[in-house]
């Protein structure tokens, strides 16, 4: 037997249903990546998991991004695309992400520093995002990014507008 | 009655060939097919039983996680809470009809003394052919008089991810394990890296998807990514979660690839609250007040997110954070 594993994708999800017994659906914060990265702006960091301080966000990938950096490691994840990551080593990385600061810092035009290189993500690739570089993304196509961070200032929270109620 | 390192153990049965255990007030035996658990309540003995792979699979992840975080339900009465230093074994106390009728029982002990009855009872229940990692249709059967052991199964070598796995000094990918049969039409490509000369140790990647389609265990959570305290620990997950795991925080879930379906319960009473479908794509809050347990048909890709953040127990328990995430 040849079994299917599926995948989600921009034009093809199905979000998952909760059947209530005794409880509050908004609990569960529910949500689908692609339900959200569908409706969003290139590159809105839309916060789909919520943990304290730590979040998840969810990126529609498509054209090129603003340049960001962070004053720790993040991670992201290509659910679907094919997307670059252009990285630069910061020359006054605490400048620009200070120690006291959290979460992706959004970068006005392109940052001073040396080339690092590139990662070319496709899906299921996953790519550190490391302390101290300034990272943008670049995709021809439309694709979905899924970001391991921190709640930052461009953070966007519209769980009412996402999950099951 | 031999003690080695804390383990109080019978010698193996004549007829069945298994050794019976002594932990505190505890005493767990075994047959062909059935695990009996004994405690003292009301001044009799009470006891209870369950299906030997259902026990031992669930004893596997508790060993294997550490006793992982908050409650780690056997099933709807045995089952161990983590403080963290210490270990809660339970029977009963947390399921709502035993409680009420004052039958349950709870013992504490230090995490090593348990941890070494817990793995003692793992080597010699444990028969050749049976995994208790594995999928059902993967593994031989746990069931008949004892026949040989699986050493090998029960003591894999547990990754520690310091950052990701990968990089120099950390946990390594897994080019070594074959594609599960149920993943065989997962891309097995890794990103292409460019790195311009100096940055080679700097710029890092690698193919999630083709890592957790080699994992050869299933709800076996593997640290993939650390952010501070935010952990990313994605699984691959086959038949029935083993456990029903009582949140002692808010938990997240991500379903990477195909179903999963939830069964959530109160935490402390057992009692049945919602069941959770999850589809490729979705993103699920367990809240810190509830017990799930999980079913997938498929093999499916999950990722468990994780704050390790360490008072975080207390301050749910302290009624400082809600037990859900967010308000809207």
């Amino acid at each position: 037997m040849q079994y299917q594993t599926r995948f989600g994708s921009l034009d093809k999800f199905e979000k998952g249903t909760i059947e209530l017994i005794n409880d509050n659906a908004k609990h569960y914060v529910f949500s689908n990546v692609f339900d959200v990265a569908n409706k969003s702006k290139p590159y809105e960091k839309v916060v789909v998991g919520k943990n304290l301080q730590y979040v998840i966000e969810a990126l529609r990938a498509e054209g090129d991004s603003p340049w960001f950096a962070a004053s720790h490691d993040e991670f992201a994840v290509a659910m679907e695309g094919e997307i670059e990551v252009h990285y630069i080593k910061l020359d006054d990385a605490q400048k620009i992400a200070p120690a006291n600061k959290e979460g992706s810092v959004r970068i006005q035009g392109t940052p001073s520093g040396r080339k690092m290189g590139v990662i070319k993500l496709k899906r299921g690739h996953q790519a550190l995002l490391p302390v101290g570089a300034a990272y943008q993304f670049r995709a021809k196509k439309r694709g979905v990014l899924l970001l391991q961070t921190i709640l930052g200032e461009n953070s966007v929270e519209k769980w009412a507008d996402i999950c099951h109620q | 009655m031999d003690t080695v390192q804390n383990v109080i153990a019978t010698e193996p049965d004549r007829v069945t060939g298994y050794r019976s255990f002594h932990l505190g007030s505890f005493a767990f035996s075994r047959d062909a097919y059935f695990v009996t658990i004994k405690w003292p309540a009301k001044g009799e003995t009470r006891s209870h039983q369950m299906p030997a792979d259902a026990f031992l699979r669930a004893l596997m992840r508790d060993v294997a996680w550490g006793f992982f975080y908050g409650w780690v339900n056997f099933d709807d009465v045995i089952g161990t809470r983590n403080l963290y230093g210490k270990v809660d074994l339970y029977a009963g106390a947390y399921n709502d009809s035993l409680k009420k009728a004052g039958v349950d029982f709870t013992e504490q002990f230090a995490t090593p003394v348990i941890t070494a009855t817990f793995k003692a009872i793992l080597a010699d229940w444990v028969n050749e052919g049976f995994d208790p990692f594995a999928a059902p249709e993967e593994t031989g059967s746990a069931f008949g008089f004892k026949h040989g052991d699986n050493i090998a199964a029960i003591e894999r070598f547990r990754v520690a991810t310091k950052r990701m796995p990968g990089l120099d000094g950390d946990s390594p990918l897994r080019g070594d394990l074959a594609v599960n049969r149920q993943f065989q039409d997962v891309t097995q490509d890794e990103p292409e890296i460019l790195a311009e000369p100096g940055f080679e140790k700097e710029l890092h990647g690698f193919n999630l998807f083709k890592y957790l389609s080699r994992s050869d265990v299933t709800w076996n959570p593997s640290v993939t990514s650390v952010c501070k305290a935010s952990l990313f620990c994605p699984t691959t997950e086959e038949y029935i979660l083993p456990i029903f795991h009582g949140n002692d925080r808010v938990e997240w879930f991500v379903q990477l690839s195909d179903t999963i379906v939830w069964e959530v319960a109160d935490k402390n009473t057992g009692a049945p609250r919602a069941r959770v479908t999850m589809n490729a794509g979705d993103v699920a809050a367990m809240p810190a007040d509830i017990r799930h347990k999980g079913f997938s048909t498929k093999r499916s890709m999950l990722l468990v997110w994780e704050n390790v953040t360490p008072d975080l127990p207390k301050r749910y328990d302290r009624g400082e954070l809600k037990p859900w995430p967010v308000d809207f």
